[in-house]
């Protein structure tokens, strides 16, 4: 029977997920094609522009991905420490012979064509933390399981930390999910949402304050849990973590963070506004994507995307054109589309029979959802500019092939689900 | 494990919250709010304004008295400019280095991507040499707009003026004027500033985020071409008009003429004058503020805002109602001793005439005769009804226009006082009577109007019994002005009106007229002199007439300010504005009398605010000589400070006259 499947590439292939892929991808050339500005004699097949480029990206990819489909699914098993591997060198590598594009040292350049490893890295780390968990079968409640797992996350996160390229290895973060599904604690989840609360709450509200609420709410915990020995033991503990915290973050804040990091998260968070410096981008892009209105000015007649308001159009800030071409109709069409996407690899993961297959599609859908909620929320000023692509959309290669190739391996992985990898 | 897999719903649920919070900001920002709307539209629109040309001013015969110049204004966006000769164009613009960098900066803080003014109103000779050297100044551009010229530099009070508006405009208007735009501020600019000022044209173009043009927005779909003003066509003859503030040169005081036939004003002369050109262009704030600061106030329009008793020549009014009411006819006779008693009060005459009877009286201007006149107008329901007489005789004289606006079609007009009898109840109680009032009966006392209003009185007389609201413009564009045509019946009947007019006749015709002095040559006039009493210095000189006598064209106010007797200054110069007008010349001798009487000065001269004045010798010599009475006043202060009294009442503003 498996050999059966082995032999008939694409038996069992999710055509939805392909089908949705190929709309992205779609309407991902659509807005590119409308981002840049347009000579008369334009065509669709002019190679030498962007979205000629992407539509040479979209469609390489696609028969990347296809051919991925043509691999042995167990492959990507026994590989994947090697891929892993791989990845951390390259990503090392960039660190030294990396082109410097836009203050980050990020790409490798090979012939006309750059290469990003950082966006390779997110499959490699996925693969191996899948072979992890399937192996080990580790249920989180020890210390060494969590501290292995962290490891195989933390390593690339601090490699791309130092390009630096905060917003891709921030979307390392997404890993705890597939972690949690797989016996992390919830209080995981917990804490990591406790401290952003905290981190924004630190620049809106004076320390001091602060610790006063903390100290507050505590102290009345405490009281009404006085007969609980141990539960006072934790608030406490708790406590003074997170009033240590507080000020760390602030610490960390003046000293760590970048001048352009420190303007871009007090834009966000209203601290500052800045029409002409940095908040420019956020600020046309929400001018761009608010003008679009309930349907959208129309293909190409969108002002602020053809006369280049919004800087980094066809890549990060794709989804203003989007919003001032199609409005909220559209917006919402490709917010849908997205949202389809991540429920059904959630379901398609949860009827994986093995772990590995599991893991590495829980992985995928939570990669994918980390880029689409960072950008599409950058782009609409709900979070900080974080330069990450909204994924099959935006404009480049790299991240286009990278998408692409973690989502067919899971694909692969998938249609090979009655099998036992 | 059963537990785990719940997680995905976790996990899915986190998915969809998220997705519903982009949703919920997308649908703020895009349905909700229309904030990003406008501020796309403002990112890739800029609007260049085309000013229209305003209205033009056509005089009755249809000469052009009020018409515009273009001027340039040079304008810059700040973030398109690159370094540049800076003393080039200064010299180009006769500016110092200092004013171009100055005004940079200033365009800077309006806006750093729009057109700004730099230099607004360059003349004709900068902007020639801009021109050719314009290509070296990158983000420059001139914006060409027309200014106000009134060729005959006459009329500053009655054309008002031009001015850029001010946020209080700008907040009025409800968002019709923008900043930058003109918009008359007084006199007929201001009346008719909506059929004057046009309306504004707009293109506008698309620019791209490097603010390169990027063609027409929306393929002009939404541009406007300026359409200009209408033109007015006014009922003053420009000839008469500038004649009449020649003659008043040197003299306070106003002339109103009026077509009685139609109430169109021929001739409006608010003296002193100044000409209108000082309004316009760049020394407008400077020349502006001179003319607040004159002492003899030509920002006042005394046509329209001047509040004078009209005196005598109030008598023919009262005399058309005693015939009307029948207290007395034309044979009617009192006796004038020289004076009148009204109770123990004297009312002085100027002659002697025993027997007079209404025509002669009107020509003599005989006091005693109007007192009687008066009095018998007010005790005609007897002595106890007195009251109720005085109010009803007051409405029937304010139908002749008085105590009421006439509305003219210029801004600001004044209505004067002329009381009811309440007024007089709250001072007198109940007790009082025609001897408490008598100085109405000679236009004395309580009772003022501006000379629209006698002038328009006069009209009445020459219409034998209504008027046409008196107006400046006839027609706007080629349309007929609707409201000006309704006659206003003052009921009196008009076989009234003869025996009145014979009097006024005699008044400058006869050899016993107060005015035969000013007497023209071919043309029966019909006119009252008059001599209004001033408590602040020298009588105000008053005529007052109409003419021919049969189908009059023209009826007349004159009012010269501290000049004196009616007969010396105002009817001459009446005289010389009804020939000017009737003949269109003024020939022989008379041209000489003209010249004469432009020359005259009968300013008051102003002690107290002399330092304003530029003093001639012979100024500075009279200065010297009411030096004793100042003296006078320095010592009445020392003994009013002694004496602790207030002294305000012995120190007034005093005004000194100058001898001619």
């Amino acid at each position: 029977m498996m050999q059966q499947q082995g032999n008939r590439f694409f038996f069992n292939v999710d055509w939805i997920t392909v089908l949705i892929y190929i709309s992205l991808c779609a309407i991902g050339f659509t807005n590119i094609y409308a981002s840049i500005p347009h000579p008369e004699n334009a065509t669709a097949f002019d190679f030498t522009s962007s979205y000629g480029k992407q539509l040479i990206y979209i469609i390489s990819g696609l028969i990347l991905g296809l051919s991925i489909l043509l691999f042995d699914g167990r492959l990507f098993n026994v590989f994947a420490p090697f891929i892993y591997g791989i990845t951390l060198i390259l990503l090392m590598a960039v660190l030294f012979i990396g082109r410097n594009v836009g203050g980050n040292q990020a790409w490798i350049p090979i012939g006309s064509f750059r290469l990003q490893p950082s966006e390779f890295a997110k499959f490699g780390t996925a693969l191996v933390l899948a072979r992890y968990v399937s192996t080990f079968n580790p249920k989180f409640r020890d210390f060494k399981s969590i501290f292995i797992a962290g490891i195989i996350v933390a390593v690339p996160l601090l490699l791309i930390m130092l390009q630096p390229d905060t917003g891709s290895a921030l979307v390392f973060l997404a890993f705890m999910f597939p972690l949690y599904r797989e016996g992390l604690s919830g209080y995981f989840l917990l804490i990591f949402l406790g401290m952003i609360v905290l981190f924004v709450a630190d620049f809106l509200v004076p320390i001091t304050i602060l610790v006063a609420i903390l100290l507050t709410i505590s102290g009345l915990f405490i009281y009404a849990n006085r007969r609980k020995q141990k539960l006072i033991i934790t608030t406490v503990f708790v406590t003074l973590i997170a009033i240590g915290y507080l000020f760390l973050v602030k610490i960390a804040y003046e000293k760590v963070l970048q001048p352009h990091q420190r303007n871009r998260i007090e834009l966000m968070l209203g601290l500052k506004t800045d029409n002409r410096g940095a908040g420019y981008n956020v600020i046309q892009s929400q001018i761009a994507i608010g003008s679009g209105q309930v349907t959208g000015r129309g293909f190409l007649q969108g002002t602020q995307t053809k006369y280049g308001y919004v800087p980094a159009q066809s890549t990060d800030f794709i989804f203003s054109t989007i919003g001032e071409e199609w409005g909220f109709l559209g917006c919402a069409i490709v917010i849908g589309l997205y949202i389809f996407l991540l429920l059904r690899l959630i379901n398609l993961a949860e009827r994986q029979r093995s772990t590995f297959s599991r893991v590495y599609g829980y992985s995928v859908a939570c990669i994918l959802f980390f880029h689409v909620f960072i950008n599409i929320g950058m782009t609409i000023g709900i979070i900080p500019v974080i330069g990450i692509p909204l994924p099959f959309i935006s404009y480049g290669g790299s991240s286009l092939w990278s998408f692409t190739i973690l989502l067919f391996i899971f694909l692969k992985l998938d249609s090979n689900r009655m099998g036992f990898i | 494990m059963e537990q785990l897999f719940n997680r995905k719903y976790i996990i899915q649920g986190l998915f969809i919250i998220i997705a519903i919070i982009l949703l919920a900001k997308l649908f703020y920002i895009q349905i909700i709010s229309d904030k990003a709307f406008v501020a796309a539209e403002s990112n890739v629109l800029k609007k260049k304004f085309k000013y229209p040309a305003r209205g033009a001013i056509l005089d009755r015969k249809m000469r052009v008295i009020v018409q515009n110049e273009p001027v340039y204004d040079l304008m810059v966006i700040p973030n398109e400019v690159k370094s540049f000769d800076t003393l080039a164009l200064a010299n180009a613009l006769e500016i110092s280095v200092e004013d171009v960098r100055k005004n940079l900066r200033k365009a800077k803080l309006k806006s750093n991507y729009q057109a700004t003014p730099f230099s607004k109103q360059i003349s004709v000779q900068s902007y020639a040499r801009l021109q050719e050297i314009m290509y070296r100044f990158p983000g420059f551009s001139t914006q060409d707009r027309t200014i106000r010229h009134y060729p005959d530099s006459v009329g500053g009070q009655l054309f008002g003026y031009v001015k850029e508006v001010d946020s209080a405009d700008i907040a009025r208007s409800e968002g019709f004027y923008k900043p930058g735009d003109y918009k008359g501020k007084s006199g007929l600019e201001f009346s008719y500033e909506e059929t004057l000022r046009g309306e504004k044209g707009v293109i506008n173009t698309v620019y791209d985020a490097k603010n390169i043009p990027q063609g027409s927005y929306a393929d002009g779909k939404y541009d406007v071409n300026a359409i200009s003003g209408e033109r007015l066509i006014s009922g003053i003859d420009i000839q008469v008009q500038k004649l009449g503030e020649e003659l008043m040169r040197n003299k306070v005081g106003a002339i109103v003429a009026i077509e009685p036939s139609s109430g169109e004003i021929l001739a409006f002369v608010s003296s002193p004058g100044y000409d209108p050109n000082l309004l316009v262009g760049k020394r407008q704030g400077n020349n502006y503020m001179d003319l607040i600061g004159n002492p003899y106030k030509p920002s006042l329009v005394r046509p329209i805002q001047g509040k004078y008793p009209p005196g005598s020549s109030f008598k023919p009014i009262d005399a058309l109602l005693a015939l009307q009411e029948g207290v007395v006819d034309v044979n009617t006779t009192f006796n004038c001793p020289g004076y009148y008693m009204a109770g123990n009060h004297k009312v002085k005459c100027e002659h002697v005439d025993g027997n007079i009877s209404m025509r002669r009286g009107i020509a003599r201007s005989c006091n005693t005769y109007f007192c009687h006149v008066f009095q018998k107008l007010i005790t005609k329901n007897g002595m106890k009804n007195q009251r109720q007489t005085y109010q009803q005789w007051r409405d029937k004289i304010a139908k002749f226009g008085f105590g009421q606006k006439l509305h003219v079609d210029l801004p600001f007009e004044k209505q004067g006082y002329f009381y009811n009898a309440d007024h007089y109840d709250k001072i007198y109680g109940k007790r009082w009577g025609y001897t408490t009032v008598i100085s109405q009966a000679i236009g004395q006392g309580e009772i003022t109007a501006t000379p629209l209003q006698i002038a328009n009185a006069m009209a009445i007389i020459a219409n034998r019994g209504y008027y046409i609201r008196p107006h400046l413009i006839r027609a706007m564009g080629d349309k007929i002005k609707k409201e000006y045509t309704e006659k206003n019946y003052v009921g009196v009947d008009a076989q009234y009106f003869e025996p009145v007019i014979d009097g006024m006749q005699d008044c400058v015709n006869t050899a016993w007229g107060t005015a035969v002095l000013s007497r023209i040559p071919d043309i029966l006039m019909c006119g009252k002199t008059g001599t209004v009493q001033n408590p602040h210095g020298k009588n105000h000189s008053v005529f007052i007439g109409f003419a021919p006598r049969d189908n009059p064209k023209i009826a007349i106010a004159v009012i010269v300010e501290n000049a004196g007797f009616g007969s010396t200054y105002a009817a001459p110069i009446a005289s010389y504005m009804v020939e000017k007008y009737i003949k269109g010349n003024i020939t022989g001798a008379r041209a000489n009398q003209v010249e004469w009487m432009k020359n005259q000065n009968l300013l008051p001269l102003l002690i107290d605010k002399s330092k304003k004045i530029k003093l001639t010798k012979a100024d500075s010599l009279i200065i010297r000589k009411t030096d004793s009475l100042k003296r006078v006043n320095d010592s009445l202060k020392i003994k009013a400070a002694t004496a602790k009294r207030p002294l305000s009442a012995q120190v007034s503003k005093r005004t000194v006259e100058v001898k001619n």
